[in-house]
């Protein structure tokens, strides 16, 4: 765990990481916006359509109302957890991509941190496509929307760094199984999307705190729905926190493993 | 400080590495000058690669000292990282961009403005002979194509230093001779070339100078015919050791200067005085003999040893 504490030496050509990632990603960008689109819109049929007849208003607002902010963040925590899983493993490992870089005057932790940016923007992007399909649906149409792609952005940043932390440790792919059932999934479903925490028990409620993913939801139900209180500033906070210091691990973790 | 050392582009001073609890590279010391063709020559786990990734400020150093341009490797890696092409041992071309796309956005990382790109990759697609490939996937390239891009791509930001770790390591004769071209052409050009190889031949129609490395020490450095001087007499037998055994031959050859190895079921006799040697041929004729001048080769397996290397 040497140098886990160190400042990382990052400057303006993790850009150029980024960009490598972003041409390489317009060759076949069509096939993964529809998959974007795809899950989403499935959890908000199945559940939404399925069960507002039987729950009717939940926090003074129709059921599919209640659960469509947090299925855009939901696809932000998978896009960029994807992104920063097998996409980061495939280009540090098999291709290795991460090398090739690594001997130019791009260094190492330039190239992880280009790897979180363009993580957090496959999640902006995932996010992007999918809200102007619910505002169509009639599902949101707050003034605060017009803040949200900044959510997106920073829990982009949020869920790329955590993956890119896996990525440092993992032996291999097969290992991610692990983060997606005993990290990712939990959090999908404990989070607040579906129901309020409130509803929970006491001791769900309190362990969601320290899901990054929960104040993901808090803020992105206050915008969706217009009900801004102060406290999401604790939820923003919470995450701009987390965020740094994930990355900054991330950055520094990914070092430890590549520099040998 | 003398006018060689104020040439050199590397410079290693006691360099060693450490890796796992293990001594890879044990305090070597060598200049690379200006313009020259250097080689490290050894056998696998001889620490040839580790010194390299050094060099290129892949790997830290352990201890010792190392400057490359002047500059130490590790205050100024950016420095140096921008001056170095670099070509390791596997290729790691970017499988999800064609030929072209491959070099011009290798080139973004050394800051070159995209039209400046493209100029320089149409024409190192030309020096490499793959105009044609230019919009093929890489996963269409053979192993001879992705190799010449290899060497392409290391060329883009015009390096005054190029480092290849095997550059023809698998390829078939006809890519390697293409690249062996192309490499002597680059050092005519004035560029300095730091190679590793464990072809002799590779080392003898490029390098200038070479090292012998084994265990993480140096054995020998010089140029290619001095070092066939120094190590191996002129000229060589070769033969199966006769069912006797090889002190029949041994007694028989009494008279003659020369040097012998025995290694397996075969017998080397090396001589300076070939003629002498001929003479012989009565002792080592029965099972037949392949006569020939002491090459490299000779010399890397007196100074490596013939034991198989994994």
């Amino acid at each position: 765990m040497k140098g886990i504490f160190k400042t990382p030496r990052v400057g303006r050509r993790a850009i150029k990481v980024w960009q490598r990632n972003r041409d390489a990603w317009f060759k076949f960008y069509k096939a993964s916006l529809v998959g974007n689109l795809g899950e989403p819109l499935l959890f908000l049929v199945a559940f939404g359509l399925g069960l507002s007849k039987f729950i009717g208003n939940v926090d003074g607002m129709p059921y599919i109302n209640f659960i469509a902010p947090g299925l855009v963040v939901a696809s932000v925590m998978n896009a960029s957890s994807f992104e920063c899983t097998f996409g980061s493993f495939t280009r540090m490992s098999s291709q290795k991509t991460y090398d090739a870089i690594m001997v130019t005057p791009v260094n190492i932790e330039e190239v992880a941190a280009g790897d979180i940016l363009w993580g957090a923007s496959k999640g902006f992007i995932s996010a992007m496509i999918i809200l102007p399909v619910l505002v169509a649906f009639g599902l949101m149409d707050s003034p605060w929307l017009i803040v949200s792609p900044l959510l997106f952005l920073l829990e982009g940043l949020m869920f790329a760094a955590m993956a890119l932390i896996v990525t440092s440790f993992t032996p291999s792919y097969d290992y991610y199984a692990y983060y997606f059932s005993l990290v990712v999934s939990p959090m999908f479903f404990f989070s607040g999307i579906f129901f309020p925490l409130s509803a929970m028990p006491a001791w769900v409620a309190k362990a969601a705190w320290f899901f990054p993913l929960t104040h993901a939801v808090n803020v992105a139900r206050a915008l969706s729905s217009g009900n801004v209180s102060a406290s999401i500033l604790w939820d923003i906070l919470w995450m701009l926190v987390f965020t740094f210091a994930a990355s900054w691990v991330a950055v520094n973790s990914i070092k430890r493993r590549l520099v040998k | 400080m003398s006018e060689v050392l104020k040439e050199a582009v590397i410079s290693a001073r006691a360099l060693t590495k450490d890796y796992d609890g293990m001594q890879a590279v044990k305090g070597i010391d060598f200049d690379v000058v200006k313009a020259e063709c250097f080689g490290f020559l050894g056998p696998n786990g001889a620490g040839k690669t580790t010194t390299l990734n050094m060099v290129q400020g892949y790997s830290p150093l352990t201890s010792g000292a190392l400057t490359v341009f002047g500059y130490d490797i590790i205050k100024d890696p950016r420095r140096i990282k921008a001056r170095i092409g670099v070509v390791p041992q596997e290729n790691n071309l970017d499988p999800d961009l064609t030929v072209l796309e491959n070099l011009r956005i290798y080139a973004r990382y050394f800051d070159i403005p995209k039209k400046e790109a493209v100029e320089r990759a149409m024409h190192l697609l030309e020096f490499m002979s793959l105009t044609d490939k230019k919009d093929e996937r890489i996963t269409k390239l053979s192993g001879g194509m992705k190799r010449r891009l290899m060497v392409a791509r290391a060329l883009i930001n015009d390096p005054e230093l190029i480092i290849l770790d095997e550059p023809t390591t698998g390829l078939d004769p006809q890519a390697r001779h293409l690249i062996w071209q192309r490499l002597r052409g680059l050092r005519k050009e004035g560029r300095t070339m730091l190679l590793t190889t464990h072809y002799m031949e590779e080392a003898a129609q490029l390098c200038d100078r070479l090292m012998i490395m084994d265990g993480g020490r140096i054995l020998a450095e010089g140029s290619p015919a001095s070092l066939v001087e120094r190590y191996a007499k002129g000229e060589v037998v070769e033969f199966r050791i006769p069912d006797s055994g090889p002190d029949e031959v041994l007694g028989c050859l009494a008279g003659l200067a020369f040097e012998y190895e025995v290694s397996g079921d075969t017998m080397f006799i090396f001589a300076d005085d070939g003629e002498a040697l001929l003479k012989k041929a009565s002792c080592f004729l029965a099972g037949g003999f392949i006569h020939r001048r002491a090459t490299l080769e000779d010399v890397f397996l007196k100074l490596t040893g013939r034991e198989l290397r994994e």
